[in-house]
């Protein structure tokens, strides 16, 4: 046998290691993206939240305008630090959707006085089985759905300063 | 009092599957073994079968509500991987990404059968 083959096991034992090695300073927190990115939005009917805001139905997408549909929760701390971004994004003219999940009127009516209400409507899924059913593993998210009521594209986290240009373009790009 | 009418009330409203078992036995066998290879989305190390997040109830009850109405495992595993990827399942589909893991065994197999057919003619001589 040749020589040079010896180290073959070693060689092939170094490689392992440094995938391991590199690997292991990688943050292990993944995010689950939607699969159903780029695919129309299931149908769901969704009760309203709050008195006097109605509830989101697959109906009030595919009107020929993008909106957004925002996952969130009164429970939900990022939520908190997304609001005063989602009430730019309002102020500059974009139609909001939320769904909040396993919440309370009572909680959510506390949320919204405090920290600003850019909703046009609040359904209530108080067992996720919306947020399920479009792919959302967490809160908060925002999806960007088009004039057609296809989903266009996937926010995952709090809406940051820094990500408002984006989803503004991401909506004009929905057009 | 109170309490007896809770009692009396719970037993009227349909049982909640995020926490309750499908009352026909092999139904519940078969959700059972499906959510021990579903990802809690959450806690993404655990299973929804071992998970007590919250998220992992509302994907159980999803399961059972799915097999209490006839649907069959297969069918509800490809729902949750329509939504999810196949990253939500334990158990994921051949596709090219996980070809290695399938076809590696077999290629180090033949790779140790070929050594040591080497070795052992090298010994005969």
């Amino acid at each position: 046998m040749k020589r040079w083959l010896l180290w073959v096991p070693l060689l092939v034992f170094a490689v392992l290691m440094v995938i391991a090695g590199s690997r292991l300073l990688v943050p292990p927190q993944t995010v689950v993206k939607s699969a159903l990115v780029g695919k129309p939005l299931p149908d769901f009917t969704l009760a309203p939240m709050v008195a006097g805001k109605p509830g989101v139905t697959r109906a009030d997408f595919a009107t020929g305008k993008p909106r957004l549909l925002n996952v969130f929760a009164s429970w939900c701390v990022p939520c908190i630090a997304e609001a005063p971004h989602l009430m730019r994004l309002r102020q500059a003219g974009v139609e909001i959707d939320g769904i909040a999940i396993r919440d309370t009127p009572e909680a959510i009516g506390a949320f919204l006085a405090r920290n600003g209400d850019p909703y046009a409507r609040i359904g209530s899924d108080g067992q996720s089985q919306v947020q399920i059913g479009i792919g959302s593993s967490g809160v908060p998210e925002t999806f960007v759905i088009d004039g057609r009521g296809r989903i266009a594209m996937q926010h995952i986290g709090d809406i940051r300063e820094e990500d408002v240009p984006r989803l503004l373009q991401a909506l004009e790009d929905a057009r | 009092m109170s309490l007896l009418l809770s009692l009396v009330l719970a037993a009227g409203a349909p049982a909640d599957f995020g926490y309750v078992q499908i009352p026909d036995a092999a139904k519940e066998a078969q959700a059972a073994e499906l959510m021990a290879e579903l990802r809690c989305l959450v806690c993404q190390g655990q299973s929804i079968h071992d998970s007590d997040v919250d998220m992992a109830a509302d994907m159980r009850r999803i399961v059972r509500q799915k097999i209490a109405a006839g649907e069959q495992p297969q069918a509800v595993r490809a729902w949750l991987v329509e939504r999810y990827g196949s990253y939500v399942t334990y158990d994921p589909p051949f596709s090219w990404t996980t070809a290695p893991l399938w076809l590696a065994p077999l290629l180090l197999l033949g790779a140790g059968l070929w050594l040591a057919r080497g070795t052992l003619k090298r010994r005969r001589k």
